[in-house]
């Protein structure tokens, strides 16, 4: 097990620079995942790592071992990084069985035949495929091949774990089931994880810390899971990490007003102090009323989606998203249709500054 | 007076019974979703609705007209149906222009000229593609794509859609976004809807009454809420949410989990036939499972995941592992710690 | 540790590999090419082109051109029709016994045409084909019902073997779309004839014309039918006209030039011809795969079913069965023009050319020798230059790829032409009249299959599954060797049989370069037939299509094994 140490690291595409000095640590043990939408880097970050390219600037390294360094230039060759891979596609082999897609890294380093073995049927155990050695791929689900991959990859006992958004083809049942299996695997054998994915949803469940990158290769904040939902750094990663709503909040004199209407704001006091600034706040935090204190709202759309109602909610000209538990809305009155007029209190609010509903600076 | 009925109808294949005896009833301007896993048999019921296929037993009627009947071997094929569809795959013709497209249905009927393009581009109009109009559907995106055929299915001014799993093949930003377009669409021109769905999410965002099927026999009929919270078995209450369920002893005066008597949950007694069996399961869904101090069912904290906007738990209890969900700001347990659970509403099945 | 420092060039494996590939690719393809272009535009030094014009002016010469362009549209016609009508019956109406019937209509593809134009001459040439013979007389005729010496007689033969190009894309196509696009069309009020006419067929008319324009490809370039039936009458087209002037020459100046004049006009049809196809079919190819799997509505024969079925069969007995009967019949005459009694048969004839005979024996040995060699070193070759192409990243890649395709659009005839132009002494090797030249020319025209065949399965061997290899320990050598290669097998095996039975049988090339010791088994046909030689020419052919038969039957179970594993 190890920890890796990303020092300054940049890289350069086809005149585009993906990754600009970015610095980053990992520690021995630990699920961390790299987040961020679709062309941000993560996934070159990850290759950089696992060697299959080299960086332009800084260095990186795995425990003691520097493996790539661009001032030296010099870097290990992925096969002797003594990584483990998971890819998106799987990438499981479609000539060779389950048992010898998981043994192939015990063969490569000249394993004795009982040892390897051994150590193939208790990954294959590892991620429950006992009886499916000696199928082919092409005879198993996405599911399974995705374990084959899984197993593949751990079987040699590497210091570091990647896996590439290894999720992505999975239907949605199978990705909430694997993402519990991965984690609970992480626990179990302690290896350190660098997990890369656009999924917020899987990032929070998995990771120990994760850290969120933006289209430009930038790293806006680094955290736990709950600190980084509870705490966001700035806007972006308060959108990233899930559904976001914003009221515009107009401070004039001493009052606070909700955008450009005359209607008072009513809820936690700003922690920001600019004239215009920023409520941002996620559905859980809606409370409903039918009346008495709270900002007026108008339901605009209402589904029933089963575990939740979800609601669409007009306040001031803004829009806003509101879920509650269906069996509270049953038990307390609060199933509104189109067009009822509501309260709406809000649990907690992240303030920031200048109006980010309409783009005007503070 | 219904407006679609189906009086049961039934299809087979070979020996397999695709749709066994169904009755359905849709009244004007109403949406009703088929709801189910693969091979159910919703496909194979809108395909006989729809008269791609016959079927072997019963009949259908829409308004006043007779469209299959077995007994009097009445079949009037899709052609003559005046229905408007749209398949999951668009089945957008790629050779003509998006005004051909939507304009097909009219040149067919060989309605006046004049009256096809005013029709026409009343269809674009409410679909958002008049700019569209001259474009080849290949240009495109998905969501593009899919407003074709529903301008197509409009043209007609159709009194029934047939809706084929329309919204399956776009991404999900995009299905929630065509839902709620749908909808729009039909309470302006008040047409009933025929939907057929594996999403439960979009049955019940989408419409009045849920149909739920498991191979060709159907399991409930009801809204949304009645399909939710009163579902008429255990497959369709394991079908629609999530579900957990609880093995239990059971006595007239109570239940016993783990060797702890506990009283019958939320004042819900189990069925006599379950007491007088002994042991029965305690179904609920995780988000209608609180924790308690006092007085719950006693179980251990296994795993506590941390998911954003809800809090998943995996709690043990005696030899079952219940999953129980609540919302972020509600405060919970640690892992390893022994909580008491307290059913707020729940159902009671057979072992 | 590897140095690596990315930016700098470096010439290293790929880079090497890219040039080699290249450097082959155009000694054996462009080269020939090029030569022929030299030959007809320039003289003495300069650029000619009023030489040019003074062949193409020449009567035997745009007569030729003339009657390939009538064959060939003639052939086009007739074979789309065919094809579409075929395919449309067994892919969307209830004839009986489809499936059959769908394999039956492929088998003409594996007979070669001028084979088939061989029986049909011993059938119906107007004095002593066999079917005419028994007309006059046994009926009574005054003359020959059908003389196979004609223009209707060549373009009857070849329609019959050249109607599976469109057969094969248009039932592909009609089988493969999607039935929701004529459902929908169905619920939008259309009815079966309009459907088919506004719907169906203007989507798979890109597959119609894509097949018809690889008729209109494969007649022009075709020299053995036209051969067989055309020479008697004076009937050339441009293939022909090459090979009377390639051998009626022995090499003079001016029969290359009119050669090679002729070869340019065809090389410039053919690329037209491809062109067109391209664009048709970038232009008009629709996105019509089915996901679910509903079959499309079936048109009710009804009272037209069994008459429909019975032509089929009729068709294919006229297609497949005669000819094949009558030549193993003839190949089995103790002498041409007698009657087919059991007095008169013999199996002699074949044990004479098989065992006995110098010049069959080493036909069969020449063909089968030539084609294992030039199906193995297009395989090899072709799956390194694949590589080169679709996983180095080197630039120029795409030169490489149009460089191999090249000889794929270009009739044998002008390859076999540029092979002697360019090896006949020119650069110092003679190979002319050796079995080395028709190797060169057999790569030249075949390693475009092999890049083709190739570059499939390499595109299916994703990078990801090279990069687990190395991330689980393999350097890039064992991830090949592991990982790569046995992935790769299945395509190279495709390709040697791609290009081995094709070779075996092929006369159009080696027509133009066999000497007294070089023929080829196709060559050793032609000739036995033109010296008279019917019954051994017959028994040869009978020999051919049984190596050609049980050639694509055990391609066929290999293929099919291997997809399985």
């Amino acid at each position: 097990m190890a920890n890796v140490r990303i020092e300054g690291v940049s890289k350069v595409y086809a005149g585009r620079t993906v990754l600009s000095s970015l610095s980053l640590e990992i520690q021995d043990g630990e699920c961390f995942t790299l987040l961020g939408p679709s062309g941000c880097g993560k996934t070159v970050l990850m290759r950089l790592i696992a060697g299959f390219e080299t960086p332009d600037g800084g260095s990186i390294s795995i425990g003691d071992q520097v493996v790539a360094s661009a001032a030296s230039a010099q870097a290990l060759p992925p096969e002797q990084r003594a990584l483990g891979m998971v890819f998106q596609d799987y990438a499981v082999w479609p000539h060779m069985s389950v048992f010898d897609n998981i043994a192939y890294p015990l063969k490569l380093a000249q394993v004795d035949p009982a040892a390897l073995r051994e150590r193939t049927m208790h990954a294959v155990a590892l991620v429950g495929l006992d009886g499916l050695e000696a199928r082919l791929p092409s005879q198993l689900s996405g599911g399974q091949q995705q374990r084959v991959a899984l197993a593949r990859a751990l079987v040699s006992e590497p210091r570091l774990l990647l896996l590439d958004e290894p999720l992505n083809n999975l239907d949605a049942n199978l990705r909430e089931e694997m993402r519990f299996e991965i984690k609970a695997l992480q626990r179990k054998l302690g290896v350190t994880i660098l997990y890369v994915t656009h999924d917020q949803e899987i990032a929070l469940a998995i990771s120990d810390r994760l850290a969120v990158m933006d289209e430009t290769g930038a790293l806006r904040q680094i955290g736990a899971p709950q600190e980084v939902y509870e705490n966001p750094a700035d806007d972006f990663v308060f959108r990233f990490l899930g559904i976001a709503n914003f009221l515009p909040v107009r401070r004039d004199g001493a009052a606070l007003y909700i955008g450009g209407s005359a209607a008072p704001w009513v809820g936690p006091e700003p922690d920001k102090h600019g004239a215009r600034i920023t409520a941002g706040f996620r559905p859980s935090d809606v409370l409903l009323a039918r009346g008495g204190e709270g900002l007026p709202g108008i339901i605009v759309r209402a589904s029933f989606l089963g575990a939740q109602v979800d609601y669409l909610i007009d306040i001031a000209g803004t829009l806003i998203r509101a879920a509650l538990p269906s069996h509270e809305c049953l038990a307390r009155d609060l199933l509104f249709v189109e067009g009822e007029s509501c309260r709406v209190s809000l649990a907690t609010v992240q303030w920031f500054d200048g109006d980010i509903v309409s783009g005007a600076r503070a | 007076m219904a407006y679609i009925e189906l009086n049961q109808v039934s299809k087979r294949f070979g020996k397999v019974t695709a749709v066994d005896r169904l009755d359905l009833q849709i009244a004007k301007g109403e949406c009703v979703a088929m709801l189910g896993p693969s091979g159910c048999g919703k496909t194979t019921t809108l395909r006989m609705v729809a008269g791609f296929d016959d079927l072997d037993e019963g009949e259908i009627r829409v308004g006043e007209r007779l469209l299959s009947s077995k007994r009097e071997k009445y079949y009037l094929p899709p052609e003559q149906r005046n229905f408007g569809m749209v398949f999951q795959a668009f089945a957008v013709w790629p050779h003509l222009s998006v005004f051909e497209n939507v304009a097909f249905p009219l040149r067919v009927r060989k309605l006046p000229k004049a009256e096809i393009v005013a029709r026409t581009e009343e269809a674009l109009k409410h679909t958002n593609l008049l700019s569209a109009a001259g474009s080849s559907p290949d240009d495109l995106s998905g969501g593009g794509k899919q407003r074709v055929a529903l301008a197509r299915a409009l043209a007609i001014r159709p009194d029934v859609m047939l809706l084929d799993e329309p919204l399956s093949s776009l991404d999900p930003h995009l299905r929630e976004e065509m839902r709620f377009e749908i909808k729009d669409l039909q309470r302006r021109f008040g047409f009933a809807i025929l939907y057929v769905t594996h999403d439960q999410s979009e049955a019940m965002a989408l419409s009045d009454r849920i149909l739920v099927m498991r191979a060709g026999v159907v399991q409930q009929i009801g809204t949304p809420l009645e399909v939710y919270g009163a579902p008429a078995n255990r497959f369709v209450f394991e079908f629609i949410g999530l579900s957990c369920f609880l093995q239990a002893a059971l006595s007239p005066g109570g239940m016993q989990i783990d060797g702890v008597s506990y009283p019958w949950p939320a004042g819900v007694a189990a069925p006599a036939e379950l007491v007088a069996a002994g042991a029965g399961l305690l179904a609920a869904r995780p988000t209608e499972i609180d924790f308690v101090g006092e007085g719950g069912v006693r179980g251990e904290v296994v795993r506590k995941a941390y998911l954003g906007e809800t809090i998943d738990y995996l709690v043990r209890v005696g030899s079952s592992e219940l999953r129980v969900q609540k919302t972020r700001r509600a405060s919970g347990p640690g892992v390893g710690e022994v909580c008491g659970l307290r059913f707020v509403r729940p159902h009671w099945y057979a072992v | 540790m590897n140095t690596a420092k990315s930016g700098t060039p470096r010439i290293g494996t790929p880079e090497i590999l890219f040039g080699l590939s290249v450097g082959v690719l155009v000694i054996v393809v462009a080269v020939p090419m090029l030569l022929i272009f030299f030959n007809a535009f320039w003289v003495d030094g300069h650029f000619n082109l009023v030489d040019v014009l003074k062949v193409l002016r020449q009567r035997e010469t745009y007569k030729a051109l003339l009657n390939s362009l009538v064959l060939s549209a003639g052939v086009t016609v007739t074979g789309t029709i065919v094809g579409t009508f075929f395919a449309w019956l067994v892919t969307r109406t209830d004839l009986p016994f489809k499936k059959t019937m769908k394999l039956l209509f492929l088998v003409p593809f594996m007979l070669p045409a001028f084979i088939g134009a061989l029986a049909w001459k011993m059938l119906l040439s107007p004095r002593a084909g066999y079917i005419n013979r028994f007309f006059i007389d046994v009926l009574g005729f005054d003359g020959p019902i059908f003389d196979i010496y004609t223009y209707a007689g060549i373009i009857l033969v070849e329609t019959m073997y050249l109607f599976p190009f469109v057969f094969i894309q248009v039932s592909g196509a009609l089988e493969r779309m999607d039935p929701t696009l004529e459902e929908s069309a169905r619920i939008s009020g259309a009815d079966l004839m309009t459907i088919t006419r506004r719907i169906t067929i203007p989507l798979v008319m890109p597959s119609i014309l894509s097949g018809s324009l690889l008729i209109m490809l494969y007649s022009m370039a075709h020299f053995g039918t036209v051969a067989v039936l055309g020479i008697e009458t004076g009937i050339y087209n441009i293939p022909t006209l090459i090979y009377e002037k390639i051998h009626q020459s022995a090499g003079s100046f001016d029969s290359i030039r009119a050669a090679t004049v002729l070869a340019t006009v065809l090389v410039l049809a053919a690329a037209l011809i491809l062109w067109l196809q391209n664009r048709i079919l970038r232009k008009g190819r629709y996105q019509i795969i089915a996901g679910k799997s509903f079959r499309p509505t079936e048109l009710k024969l009804r009272a037209w079913r069994v008459p429909l079925f019975l032509f089929c069969l009729a068709y294919i007995v006229f297609a497949i069965v005669l000819p094949t009967v009558t030549i193993f019949l003839v190949g089995g005459l103790k002498t041409y023009g007698l009657p087919f009694t059991a007095a008169n048969l013999t199996l002699a004839n074949y044990r004479h050319i098989l065992f006995e005979w110098d010049l069959t024996r080493d036909a069969i040995w020449n063909s089968i020798s030539l084609g294992l060699s030039a199906a193995l070193i297009t395989m090899f070759a072709g799956v390194i230059i694949s590589y080169v192409i679709v996983k180095m990243k080197v630039r120029g890649r795409g030169l490489l790829e149009f460089l191999g395709m090249l000889p794929f659009s270009v009739p044998g005839s002008v390859i076999a032409l540029g092979v002697i132009l360019a090896w006949s002494g020119k650069f110092g090797i003679n190979l002319y009249n050796t079995v080395w030249i028709i190797l060169l020319a057999y790569i030249a025209r075949y390693m475009a299959f092999s890049l083709k065949a190739n570059s499939a399965a390499l595109e299916q061997v994703h990078d990801s599954l090279v990069e687990a290899a190395r991330a689980s320990g393999a350097t890039m050598g064992q991830a090949l060797k592991d990982i790569v290669i046995p992935l790769v097998r299945p395509g190279m095996v495709a390709a040697f049989f791609l290009i081995f039975l094709p070779a075996l049988r092929e006369l159009t090339v080696s027509v133009l370069l066999y000497g007294p010791t070089t023929r080829t088994i196709g060559v050793a046909i032609y000739t036995l037939n033109e010296d008279g030689e019917t019954v051994y020419s017959a028994a040869l052919a009978g020999i051919a299509l049984i190596t050609i038969v049980l050639g694509e039957v055990l391609i066929k179970r290999l293929v099919a094994g291997k997809s399985k594993a």
